[in-house]
């Protein structure tokens, strides 16, 4: 007689095919049609979407945008986490709950705001101006909306890694002769840097995915100012279905490439954690 | 390098955690700071490490003094209770990471931290396990890769927290007389933590009983087992059974038997309190004289050493005697036997007023055996 494997929970075979099943319909078969209604595209159209200089600098606004935006929340976030762990100071947890406002807003709301606050007659905007910087109605406000969205991610991953983290390891850094420099960069960041990553990669998702705050304080100038999204809500608009298809394919693409590079990264990152269970 | 600490005092929120501390820690010596939690041993070694400073006091280091030397110039070899090492670096790179951060002008070559690095490994014995990442390695291998990293550095000052606490029983036995060889060989001053104190007592040359915050001895393992000196080290080194003792007309008493005389006439207050070791209390059948009566309760077997439980209605209380398991086999020794116990070395003190025992005033009583 075959000896079975004993679990601690039983339902192994029940789960993992509740666990597909639910990720098939949430999100495989959507992608799926996604590509099927693009396929409708022939190669002449192809080519004509993914040449248009408008496809190309909105695709490009879009990504560069939030790389950008995902490297700052990336390092702003690593700071406020940080912040937020090692220091004891009055209204530490009203600025920790101030953290996930991102989250909750409606963005269409964030994006107003935050043309209120960086427009050309705003309370900020009308001091920059002058100084020649413009952010609403610019690309520069872009990429306001995008750190605005996704800089909860970066805060929220790395502040229980944070707390994890062992003191000892820094003191013991610190009698080796370590400056707190070389402390810093030498032990406490690769400690940090795959958590660091995932919170990167969910801030660079949550961005290059964002379309309410954006369009709000973007003023979507063709050339300028035009996120990829945006456009396939026009195409939409026109009722060309198959071309929005189409560049909303090519937008999944270059995410998911984008992701895979960062999982690899991150799990270079993290090769002398204990693997396997 | 003798290191000389006088008067330290360190106080957190209402809590004194070093109070009045002084104390000479001489070249080459290996010495353990013992004592329970919250004794204040943890603190002193923070503060010769450099990672805590004292309210008041010095430390001194030959003439230098020490508290001016921020933690990174100390030349302190630290080793932690949960290791901390480089979880990102492999072995090798732990044990070179003192010498590869250090400025260019004095930072050896290559090859030289290489070379050191390789000759470190083998002496803690992990010379083919460089390459791995210390999560690959057991407890016992991960404290000696502490270990040959706090060594790199060539430091003046060996500090140990509690190196074997998170270690199982066995690795622990083994890897605290290879740190008692290497020790040896070495000639490293050495300080280490420890609430254990079969390990200070095993592997010091020198143990420093601490409790709230004060030595309350200092001394060799044998002084501070033969010796000891005030009622918390008679209570937390080895066993001590705790007896009242009562004093009358010039004669000192307990459990209504004569134990000999008054060892502090001039003291007004009547009671004292003994210590008696399970080992100095003597276990006979017949009755006699200065011994208590007593009915064996219990026999606790320990490989060689038996642990007997007495029952001693005169004293109100249950004492534990030790002795051979041989003699309880000979003896054919049953619980339920109607036994004589007598003290034969009793450590005293004379309690105040507000029943606090006077530790300045101990005295070390050696009742007669009945003829």
């Amino acid at each position: 007689m075959a000896r079975q494997r004993r679990r601690v929970l039983p339902g192994f075979g029940i789960s993992l095919g509740y666990a597909l099943t639910y990720l098939g319909l949430i999100v495989l078969l959507p992608l799926a049609a996604l590509v099927w209604k693009a396929s409708a595209l022939d190669v002449d159209g192809w080519l004509r979407l993914l040449s248009a200089p408008r496809t190309l600098a909105a695709l490009k606004l879009s990504f560069g945008g939030a790389l950008i935006a995902a490297l700052f929340n990336a390092v702003a976030g690593l700071l406020v986490a940080w912040v937020l762990v090692r220091y004891r100071f009055p209204g530490r947890r009203l600025i920790d709950a101030l953290v996930d406002l991102p989250f909750a807003l409606p963005t269409a709301v964030a994006g107003i705001a935050l043309t209120a606050i960086y427009a050309p007659n705003g309370w900020l905007g009308q001091y920059l101006l002058p100084l020649g910087i413009k952010i609403a109605y610019a690309p520069a406000g872009v990429l306001v909306a995008m750190i605005f969205v996704g800089f909860p991610y970066v805060v929220r991953t790395l502040q229980p890694v944070l707390e994890t983290l062992d003191r000892d390891v820094e003191e013991a850094a610190e009698s080796l002769g370590a400056t707190r420099l070389q402390t810093f960069v030498r032990v406490i960041v690769p400690a940090l840097l795959p958590t660091l990553l995932t919170g990167f990669a969910l801030a660079l998702a949550r961005a290059v995915g964002e379309y309410g705050s954006v369009i709000f304080i973007a003023g979507n100038i063709p050339l300028r100012s035009e996120i990829a999204p945006l456009l396939i809500v026009q195409k939409l608009e026109q009722f060309d279905y198959a071309g929005a298809a189409a560049l909303g394919t090519v937008m999944l693409g270059f995410s998911l490439l984008l992701l895979v590079a960062i999982a690899l990264l991150q799990r270079w990152s993290g090769r002398w954690a204990e693997r396997g269970a | 390098m003798t290191l000389e600490l006088s008067h330290l005092h360190r106080r957190y929120a209402g809590f004194a955690a070093l109070d009045d501390v002084s104390l000479r820690i001489e070249p080459g010596e290996f010495l353990a700071l013992l004592g329970p939690s919250g004794s204040g041993k943890t603190t002193l070694l923070r503060i010769l490490a450099g990672l805590d400073y004292p309210d008041s006091g010095s430390v001194r280091q030959n003439d230098r003094d020490l508290l001016a030397v921020d933690a990174r110039q100390r030349k302190v070899g630290l080793v932690f209770q949960h290791y901390a090492l480089f979880r990102h670096l492999t072995v090798s790179e732990n044990v070179a990471f003192g010498l590869r951060i250090r400025p260019r002008k004095s930072r050896p070559s290559r090859a030289e931290i290489n070379e050191r690095v390789e000759r470190l490994l083998k002496r803690v014995q992990l010379d083919d396990l460089g390459k791995r990442y210390t999560s690959q390695l057991s407890g016992g291998q991960r404290q000696r890769v502490a270990l040959a990293r706090a060594l790199a550095v060539e430091p003046d000052l060996l500090l140990l927290d509690e190196p074997f606490g998170a270690l199982d029983a066995q690795v622990r036995v083994a890897l605290r007389r290879w740190l008692r060889n290497l020790h040896e060989e070495l000639g490293l001053t050495s300080v280490f933590v420890t609430h254990d104190q079969e390990e200070a007592l095993e592997l010091a040359d020198r143990v420093a009983v601490m409790n709230r915050g004060r030595i309350e001895q200092i001394g060799t393992p044998e002084a501070i087992y033969q010796q000891p000196a005030t009622p918390f080290v008679c209570e937390f080194i080895g066993k001590n059974n705790r007896i009242p003792l009562q004093r009358a007309n010039g004669v000192l008493t307990g459990g209504q038997r004569q134990l000999g005389a008054d060892p502090w006439p001039g003291n007004a207050v009547g009671s004292a309190i003994g210590y008696v070791r399970p080992e100095h209390l003597l276990v006979s059948s017949a009755p006699s004289q200065g011994g208590w009566a007593a009915q064996l309760r219990h026999i606790y077997l320990a490989g060689g050493v038996a642990h007997l439980e007495l029952d001693v209605p005169a004293l109100g209380q249950v004492l534990e005697a030790d002795m051979s398991s041989d003699e309880v086999a000979q003896r054919g020794l049953q619980p339920g036997q109607a036994l004589v116990v007598q003290p034969r070395l009793i450590t005293a003190f004379p309690l105040n007023a507000q029943g606090e025992a006077d530790a300045a005033a101990r005295h070390v009583l050696q009742p007669q055996a009945a003829p």
